[in-house]
Order: structure tokens, then C-alpha cells, then sequence
């Protein structure tokens, strides 16, 4: 099964006897980003967290940026890989600033950048560990792309990275459509990301949501969400069935 | 499988380090223990480095690895205070260490806490973990002994502790750490930074709490017999 994003096995076929700069596994790590576009623009989400390992670490890391003036980043890998992203974007920018001829770098040309970074370090079996949701307006298109940690990339009306392409894809295939409002186009990413908190293990529950449109990049303060544990089936499932689960 | 001298073993720290902030400064603390395998290879270590006057770096993982970065930090600090003609502030010395361990994260094995006053930010505590992820916390736990520290600092740790409060947290989460974790041991140091400068404290058994299944440190079984006589000895 061909997967997007690469699982951190120790592949001795990958590493070379010297000390050399390579990313054999990650070590703090976050989960799933979900991006789609709206009406006015594209929606992301993703939660806080910052795995080391099985142990939920960090639960205040910011992994939704806003980049220039019509981009917004999302990340899932590690984070180390994603700061050392965000200063290559940062220098980016600034260049692009400093050339003061009214032009500024839109989605795609951030997108297509990220993409060569990552390509060209996938080349050099180096990897930045990560896998990016770029997304943003400019005059008046909406742009959404997902770049992996191989270098794989692709735009789509929504995209997704790690558990979110099992679990959030397929409800935002079947319920996503054009021209969503910005309350419903919420609605649909709270209810992706309430899937991942009850099965993805390194989910936590406290997440933002970054809205970027023509005007504006907007990214919310953190916040949790209601979970549901009300049901029969789960009051006494083990009824009639002792010892079972 | 001869798991007892490894003399040959990396020195690695075990380790238990936090770094608290608090309204006016920050609270450092370790624990003191370096093995090499199971030998305990020095006890009474300092694993709380100065970088400058006002900046200092807890060490966790290899101890070979931290010292190095620490000294490299060191000197580039000293050097970037010079040109600044001012102390250099915690966010700087912070990302000096984690530009070295992101640069080497394939070849370096060490988790550090840097924390420090400058007078733009005031207290600050980073923590830079394997793989060389810069993160600005209020407060931090890091080594081996960490893992014990989770559940008691998601109860314990306040917004807005008085600087006796915070040191007396660290002194007591380095302590419970210590009692659990094999790797880490020894006495208990901390090192208190704000405006006023810096203040290095040390903890050795006899002044931490005693915790569950442990019993009050005595001389010998001979002070035991002596105070009570009917039947001290039992099969």
C-alpha cells in the first residue's frame, strides 16, 4: 500500500556508516491538518498537540501559520522540521519584500517552493519530516495543496495529512461542497476533527481553526471540543458476553 | 549478559530537569547522577551549566553531548555580548542551542532546558528536546525522571507562584522523580534567576520529604536496638 506519508521505519538500506545529516525518525511529532475550501476562501484545522513517542508531550504547539500575505501553512512530522520550514519561508518572504514592487508571492508559488524543498531533500535522503497543507486567496482564486515528506503534491478542494486522510477525507468527500458557508464549512471540519480525537491516539482535544480569505488571515485561540459518550451500546457492552470487550 | 560495569558504556545522564518560571524570574533544578551503564559514575554532578551571567542550560541525555553544546553556546554567547555591548537575552542563547542541535540531531543525543532573566522578556524558560524542537513554556520537565513528572505537574504546577512556591515544587518533583527513576539520584540542585542575579542551592536525602516505602534515614540497626527492647528482632 503506497501511503503518503512515510511511517518511521530504520531502514538500513537509507542510512550511511558516517555521521551524516540524515532524518532517520522523528522524535516530536504532530497529527493530522485538515484543509478545505469555503466560499471566501480555505479553512484549516489542526490540533495543538506534540507527540515524543506515545506520550502526548506538548499541548500548546502552534502548528497553523500564516505565511506572507495570502498563504496559510498547516504541518503534521516533526516540528523541529517544521520550525526550520517556517525560516526558509521566513527568507522567502522577506526577499520577495524586499524586491518593493507591489508583487507579493501568492499559494501557488509558495506551494510549488515547499515543494522543491522537500523534493530535492527527499533526493538527497534527507527529509524534512513533515507533511504540509498550503492554502490561500489571491485575486479572488482559492488555492489548496498538500506537499508529503517524498515530495508527493497535489491541490484538491480538501486535503488532509496522516489519520486525517482515512477519517476525514471520506466524510468530507461525501459531505463537502462548493460555495460552503464559513458556519458550515466549521461545522464540517469540528466534525472531522472530533472522528480523529475519538480514534487517533495521538489526538488531543484542543484545537485551532485559521480562515484565510481576500482580506484576511484569522487563526482562532485555541479551544476543545464537546465529545459524546451517551449511548447504550457503550453503557454495559460486555452484557451476556462476560469477559468479552 | 553482564549488565552491571559497562566502564566502556556512554556516559549518560539519566537525569530528572525542570524549568519552572515564576512572577519575577525562573526556577532551575536537576538531580545529580551521571552513569556509565549501571555504574554510577559520578554522584554529585552539576547538571545546571552557566552560559552567562544571566542564562543558564539544564543538560539531560548524553552527558559527553550536552557539555560540548553547552561549551559551544558558552562561547558564542560570550563572544555575541561583546559586540551586543549588553547581556545577551534568554531567546538568543536559547536559539544558539538549538540551532547546534537541529544541525546534528542525526549524531547528538541530549535534551536541554535553558532558562534566564534579561530585562525585555524577563523570566524564560525553553526547552529544546531530542531533534532540536525550540519550544518557550511556562514551565518544563525533561530526562528519564520526567516520565514521572507528567501526572504530578498537570495537578501541581499554578500560574503565578511566588518564588519560594516554585522552588519548593522543583525540589519536590526532582525528589519523587529521583525516588522512581533508577537513572536519576543523588542531591537535588536548582539555581533561581531574576533581576537581582543568581542564586545556586543544594538539596543532599536528609532535607527531601520521604515518600511512600521509604523509611527515615538512621545510623545504624544498633540505634534501633538500643531504644526499644522488648523483641526488636523477629524470624
Amino acid at each position: 500500500m503506497n501511503s503518503i506519508d512515510s511511517t518511521p521505519a530504520k531502514n538500513s538500506l537509507l542510512s550511511s556508516e558516517i555521521g551524516s545529516e540524515r532524518t532517520l525518525y522523528p522524535y516530536v511529532t504532530g497529527t493530522s491538518v485538515i484543509g478545505i475550501k469555503y466560499k471566501d476562501g480555505i479553512l484549516m484545522a489542526a490540533d495543538m498537540g506534540g507527540s515524543y513517542g506515545s506520550t502526548l508531550r506538548y499541548k500548546s504547539v502552534e502548528r497553523l501559520k500564516s505565511i506572507g500575505k495570502h498563504s496559510l501553512l498547516g504541518a503534521s512530522g516533526e516540528i523541529s522540521d517544521f520550525q526550520e520550514i517556517l525560516r526558509y519561508l521566513d527568507e522567502l518572504i522577506l526577499y520577495d519584500n524586499m524586491w518593493d514592487d507591489g508583487n507579493s508571492l501568492g499559494p501557488k508559488e509558495v506551494h510549488n517552493y515547499l515543494t522543491r524543498v522537500m523534493y530535492n531533500r527527499r533526493n538527497k535522503f534527507n527529509p524534512l519530516w513533515n507533511s504540509l497543507v498550503l492554502g490561500g486567496v489571491k485575486n479572488g482564486q482559492k488555492y489548496l495543496g498538500t506537499v508529503s515528506m517524498i515530495g508527493v503534491h497535489f491541490e484538491d478542494n480538501h486535503v488532509a495529512t496522516g489519520f486525517g486522510n482515512h477519517l476525514a477525507r471520506p466524510i468530507l468527500r461525501d459531505e463537502w461542497h462548493e460555495n460552503l458557508s464559513f458556519e458550515d464549512a466549521v461545522k464540517l471540519l469540528e466534525k472531522c476533527m472530533r472522528v480523529l480525537l475519538y480514534r487517533d491516539r495521538s489526538a488531543i482535544n484542543k484545537l485551532q481553526i485559521a480562515k484565510i480569505t481576500e482580506e484576511e488571515v484569522t487563526i482562532s485561540q485555541p479551544y476543545s471540543l464537546k465529545t459524546f459518550w451517551g449511548f447504550s451500546a457503550f453503557q454495559n457492552p460486555t452484557k451476556g458476553a462476560e469477559g468479552s470487550w | 549478559m553482564d549488565m552491571g560495569l559497562d566502564l566502556n558504556a556512554p556516559h549518560s545522564m539519566g537525569t530528572t530537569i525542570i524549568g519552572v518560571t515564576y512572577n519575577g524570574g525562573v526556577v532551575l533544578g536537576a538531580d545529580s547522577r551521571t552513569s556509565t551503564g549501571m555504574y554510577v559514575a559520578n554522584r554529585a554532578s552539576d547538571k545546571i551549566t552557566q552560559l552567562t551571567d544571566n542564562v543558564y542550560m539544564c543538560r539531560s541525555g548524553s552527558a559527553a553531548d550536552s557539555q560540548i553544546v553547552s561549551d559551544y553556546v558558552r562561547y558564542f554567547l560570550h563572544q555575541h555580548t561583546i559586540q551586543l555591548g549588553q547581556p545577551a537575552t534568554v531567546k538568543v542563547a536559547a536559539n544558539l542551542a538549538r540551532l547546534l542541535s537541529y544541525s546534528n540531531k542525526d549524531m547528538l543525543q541530549t535534551g536541554l532546558i535553558i532558562g534566564g532573566w534579561d530585562k525585555y522578556e524577563g523570566g524564560k524558560i525553553y526547552g529544546i528536546p531530542l531533534g532540536g524542537t525550540l519550544l518557550e513554556q511556562p514551565f518544563t520537565i525533561g530526562g528519564s525522571g520526567s516520565s514521572y513528572l507528567y501526572g504530578f505537574f498537570d495537578q501541581a504546577w499554578k500560574e503565578g507562584m511566588t518564588k519560594d512556591e516554585a522552588e519548593q515544587l522543583v525540589i519536590k518533583a526532582v525528589s519523587l522523580a529521583i525516588a522512581r527513576d533508577g537513572a536519576s539520584g543523588g542531591v537535588v540542585r536548582t539555581v533561581i534567576i531574576n533581576s537581582e542575579g543568581v542564586t545556586r542551592n543544594f538539596y543532599p536525602g536528609d532535607t527531601l520529604p520521604i515518600w511512600h516505602e521509604e523509611l527515615e534515614p538512621r545510623n545504624s540497626l544498633l540505634d534501633i536496638l538500643s531504644t526499644s527492647s522488648p523483641e526488636p528482632m523477629s524470624t
